[in-house]
C-alpha cells in the first residue's frame, strides 16, 4: 500500500529565510504521525502544505498521491482538517455546521452521532459563540470528520482543553485510527505523541532532527535507562567499583546508568550483597520530552527557555 | 456551480443575519425609519396648500364695478389668491396689533394684512401695501406665500394699468399628476438600503472571516469562492427585495405614496444587490486589515449616499457634483428605479441598467479575482 503521505526535499522559503529546508518523511497508510516542533519551527508551514492551503517552494508532496496545491479540490473531499483556534460562524449551532457542511460535501452524516462520538452531544442547539474554547476545538473535529476523510490533519488539536477533555480527543484518535484512517497530528504535548503516535519527527528550524517510533528517537537520543536505589553515598561507591557502572549519590538516592536489562540484575544482586542499608528502587528512562528538550536545547545552545513545550 | 452548496450556505447567512438583532433592525426597522422621518422632513415642501391666515383690516373695502358691485376689491385680492392653489385663505377678525402675537400661539408660520384704505386706494390707483408675515425658519412656506402675494399684486397691478396678460404658465408634477413628495423620495431611499446594507456587511465579513480564518476553514470544502460570493448575493437580494417592500408599505401606509410595486423595478433590486456585494467583497479582499477594510468601505460608501440621488435630487446639486454625481454607480440604480417608478421611461431605466450590470460583471470579475482562500 503506497504512503498516504510522502515528503521529499520539501522547502518553503519566505523570501531568504527558509520555514522548512529540505524535508522528508512518510507516513503509512492507518497510523498515527505525530509531527513535533518548537514554534517557528516550521509545524504549520509544512501541515498547511499538506492540506493545500499554502503552495511549497521546492520539492515533491503527495498526499493521497495527489499534489495538494494543484489537486486540492480532489484532496479536500478526502482529507479533515482542523486547524488551531477553530473558529466558526457566531450564531450557528452545532447541529446546523455539521448538516452545512453535510451539505458541501454531499455526505449523509448523522449529525446526533457526529456529536456524541466527540462528546459534544449536549451542545447540539448551543450557538457557537457560547460554547468554551474546548467544545468548539471538538465542533471543528466533528466538522473535520463529516467528509469521512482518509486523512485528517489535527494541528494541536488538544492545546488549551482541560485534562477530561483531552482525553475525549485522545479516545477519538484511537478511534480514527482503529477505523483505519491515517492521522496527522502536530502537538506541543510530547507525552500525547508518545501515547499516541506510531512514529514521531521532530522538526526544527526548518530541518527534521529526529524520526521513528517513539521508542526508537528515545534509544537513539534519549540517556540511557537508569535504576534509582534509595541508599547512601558508601553503597554508591561500592557500586561503581564492583560492577564498573557509573552511578551518582544525591540525596539519599542514587541513580545507576544502565547498559542493558541484565545490568539491572546485576545491579540489584550488588546491593543486596553488598550489606550495606538501602530501600526502595525504580527504573526510570528518558521521555520523549526529556529528549524533545534535550535535542531542541542542545541545537539553541539553551536559547529555547520561552518556547519549551510544557 | 454547485445549487446544493448555494443553497446550504444561503441558510448559514440568512440563519446567522435571523440572529443578529442589529441587522435585523437594520433590514426591518430602519427603513420604516427613514421612510418615516424623511416623509415628515420633507411633507411641508411643496406638498397641498398652505394656509394663510388673513386680518382684513378694510371693512369699507369698496365694491368693483367690473363685477357689477357684487364682490369688493378686497374679496377679490383674497379670491385670486385662493385661485393660486397654492394657498389657502382662512380670514381672522382681530386687531393688527394683536395679529403677529396670535399667529406665534397658532403656531402659524405665515400670515397677511390687508391694510386700512386698500380698496379706495386701488380704485384710485394710489400706492397700497399689505403685509405678509413669515418666520424665515420656514423658508420653504414663506417663499410658498411670497410667490403667490407676488403673482396676484402683479396681476392686480396689470389691470389697474389695463394690460392683458400674454405670458403665462401652467403647473404639472414630473410624473403622474397625483405623486406626491413622498413618492420621488421612495427610489432614493430604496437605493439607500441597496447601497449601505450588503456594502457596511460584506466588507466586514470578508476581512474578519479571512483574519478569524473562516475562509480557510471553507477553503477545506468543496463550496468555491463564485458560490460563496453568489449566495451572499441571492440573500442581498432577497434583503433588499424585502426592504423595498417595507418602504413602499411605509411610505402609502404613513404618508399616502401612489407609486406602486413595478416588475421594472426588479432588476434594479437584483443587479443593484449583485454590484454592491461584489464591491463589498473586493473592498473586504484587498483590505489587510479589518480596520483597513472599514475604512475602505466608507470612502466609498459614503459620498455615494448622499450624492447618489437618495435624499436630494441630482438635478439640485452645484454643476460639478452633478458631474461627480454622474461617476457613482448607485446614481444609476436611483436613476433608474425612478424612471420605472415615476416616470414610465423605458428607455433611460435600460440605459441606466445596462451601466449598473456591465459594472457589476467587472466589479465581480475583480472581487473574485482578489479574494483568496487560501495564501500562496
Amino acid at each position: 500500500m503506497p504512503a498516504a503521505i510522502e515528503v521529499r526535499g520539501l522547502v518553503k522559503r519566505y523570501g531568504p529565510l527558509a520555514a522548512v529546508d529540505g524535508i522528508d518523511f512518510d507516513v503509512p497508510t492507518g497510523t498515527v504521525f505525530a509531527f513535533l516542533g518548537p514554534n517557528g519551527a516550521g509545524k504549520t508551514t509544512t501541515t498547511e502544505i499538506l492540506e493545500g492551503l499554502r503552495r511549497r517552494t521546492e520539492g515533491s508532496v503527495r498526499v493521497l498521491e495527489l499534489d495538494p496545491w494543484s489537486d486540492g479540490a480532489a484532496l479536500h473531499r478526502r482529507i479533515g482538517v482542523i486547524p488551531q483556534d477553530f473558529r466558526f460562524f457566531e450564531k450557528i449551532t452545532p447541529k446546523e455546521a455539521i448538516e452545512y457542511y453535510r451539505a458541501l460535501f454531499g455526505t449523509d452524516v448523522d449529525p446526533g452521532k457526529l456529536l456524541a462520538q466527540v462528546e459534544l452531544l449536549d451542545k447540539i442547539a448551543a450557538r457557537f459563540d457560547t460554547l468554551s474554547g474546548g467544545q468548539k476545538q471538538k465542533l471543528g473535529l466533528a466538522l473535520a470528520l463529516t467528509n469521512d476523510p482518509e486523512i485528517c490533519f489535527l494541528d494541536e488539536p488538544t492545546t488549551g482543553l482541560d485534562p477530561h477533555a483531552r482525553r475525549a480527543i485522545w479516545a477519538v484518535i484511537r478511534t480514527l485510527k482503529r477505523e483505519g484512517r491515517t492521522v496527522f497530528l502536530t502537538t506541543h504535548y510530547l507525552e500525547e505523541a508518545e501515547i499516541l503516535a506510531d512514529r514521531v519527527a521532530i522538526i526544527h528550524h526548518g530541518r527534521i532532527i529526529a524520526a521513528g517510533t517513539p521508542n526508537e528517537i528515545i534509544r537513539a537520543h534519549g540517556r540511557p535507562a537508569r535504576l534509582r536505589v534509595e541508599g547512601s553515598p558508601e553503597l554508591a561507591a561500592y557500586l561503581r567499583t564492583t560492577l564498573g557502572l557509573s552511578a551518582f549519590a544525591e540525596g539519599g538516592r542514587i541513580d545507576v546508568e544502565l547498559g542493558s536489562a541484565r545490568d539491572a540484575l546485576r545491579v540489584l544482586n550488588a546491593v543486596e550483597s553488598s550489606g550495606l542499608p538501602w530501600s526502595a528502587f525504580e527504573t526510570t528512562q528518558d521521555t520523549l520530552e526529556d529528549v524533545f528538550v534535550r535535542l531542541v536545547g542542545q541545537m539553541d545552545d539553551g536559547a529555547l527557555k520561552s518556547e519549551a513545550p510544557t | 456551480m454547485n445549487g446544493r452548496r448555494i443553497g446550504a450556505d444561503f441558510r448559514v447567512v440568512a440563519r446567522s443575519y435571523f440572529r443578529n438583532p442589529i441587522a435585523l433592525f437594520f433590514s426591518l426597522i430602519f427603513p420604516i425609519i427613514l421612510i418615516g422621518l424623511f416623509g415628515l422632513i420633507f411633507s411641508n415642501v411643496g406638498g397641498g396648500t398652505v394656509t394663510l391666515p388673513v386680518v382684513n383690516a378694510d371693512p369699507g373695502c369698496p365694491f368693483d364695478p367690473l363685477t357689477h358691485n357684487t364682490t369688493t376689491y378686497c374679496q377679490e385680492f383674497l379670491a385670486a389668491l385662493n385661485g393660486t392653489h397654492v394657498v389657502k385663505v382662512d380670514v381672522v377678525s382681530m386687531p393688527v396689533a394683536t395679529f403677529a402675537s396670535w399667529l406665534g400661539q397658532k403656531d402659524y408660520t405665515v400670515g397677511l394684512v390687508i391694510p386700512p384704505g386698500f380698496g379706495e386706494n386701488y380704485s384710485q390707483r394710489l400706492p397700497a401695501n399689505v403685509t405678509v408675515y413669515s418666520n424665515p425658519q420656514d423658508a420653504a412656506t414663506s417663499g410658498t406665500v411670497f410667490g403667490a402675494v407676488q403673482g396676484v399684486v402683479n396681476g392686480f397691478n396689470l389691470r389697474a394699468a389695463g394690460g392683458t396678460p400674454f405670458l403665462g404658465f401652467r403647473t404639472s408634477n414630473i410624473g403622474s399628476p397625483v405623486y406626491t413628495y413622498i413618492d420621488y423620495l421612495i427610489p432614493g431611499l430604496i437605493g439607500f438600503s441597496i447601497l449601505t446594507s450588503p456594502m457596511f456587511s460584506m466588507v466586514d465579513v470578508t476581512s474578519s472571516y479571512r483574519k478569524e480564518g473562516i475562509f480557510r476553514q471553507l477553503s477545506l470544502t468543496p463550496l468555491t469562492r463564485s458560490e460563496w460570493l453568489i449566495s451572499r448575493v441571492l440573500w442581498y437580494v432577497a434583503l433588499t427585495f424585502v426592504t423595498a417592500a417595507i418602504m413602499l408599505g411605509a411610505g402609502i401606509g404613513l404618508f399616502g405614496a401612489h407609486v406602486t410595486f413595478t416588475f421594472g423595478l426588479v432588476p434594479f433590486l437584483v443587479v443593484g444587490s449583485f454590484f454592491f456585494v461584489s464591491l463589498g467583497m473586493l473592498a473586504g479582499s484587498i483590505a489587510k486589515t479589518p480596520e483597513s477594510a472599514a475604512l475602505i468601505g466608507n470612502i466609498i460608501t459614503f459620498p455615494m449616499m448622499f450624492l447618489s440621488g437618495t435624499f436630494f435630487q441630482v438635478s439640485s446639486m452645484p454643476p460639478g457634483l452633478q458631474a461627480f454625481a454622474h461617476l457613482l454607480p448607485l446614481y444609476y440604480v436611483i436613476d433608474g428605479m425612478n424612471q420605472v417608478l415615476l416616470f414610465s421611461n423605458t428607455t433611460q431605466a435600460l440605459y441606466d441598467l445596462a451601466i449598473v450590470l456591465v459594472g457589476s460583471l467587472i466589479v465581480f470579475a475583480l472581487a473574485v479575482r482578489f479574494f483568496r482562500w487560501r495564501d500562496e
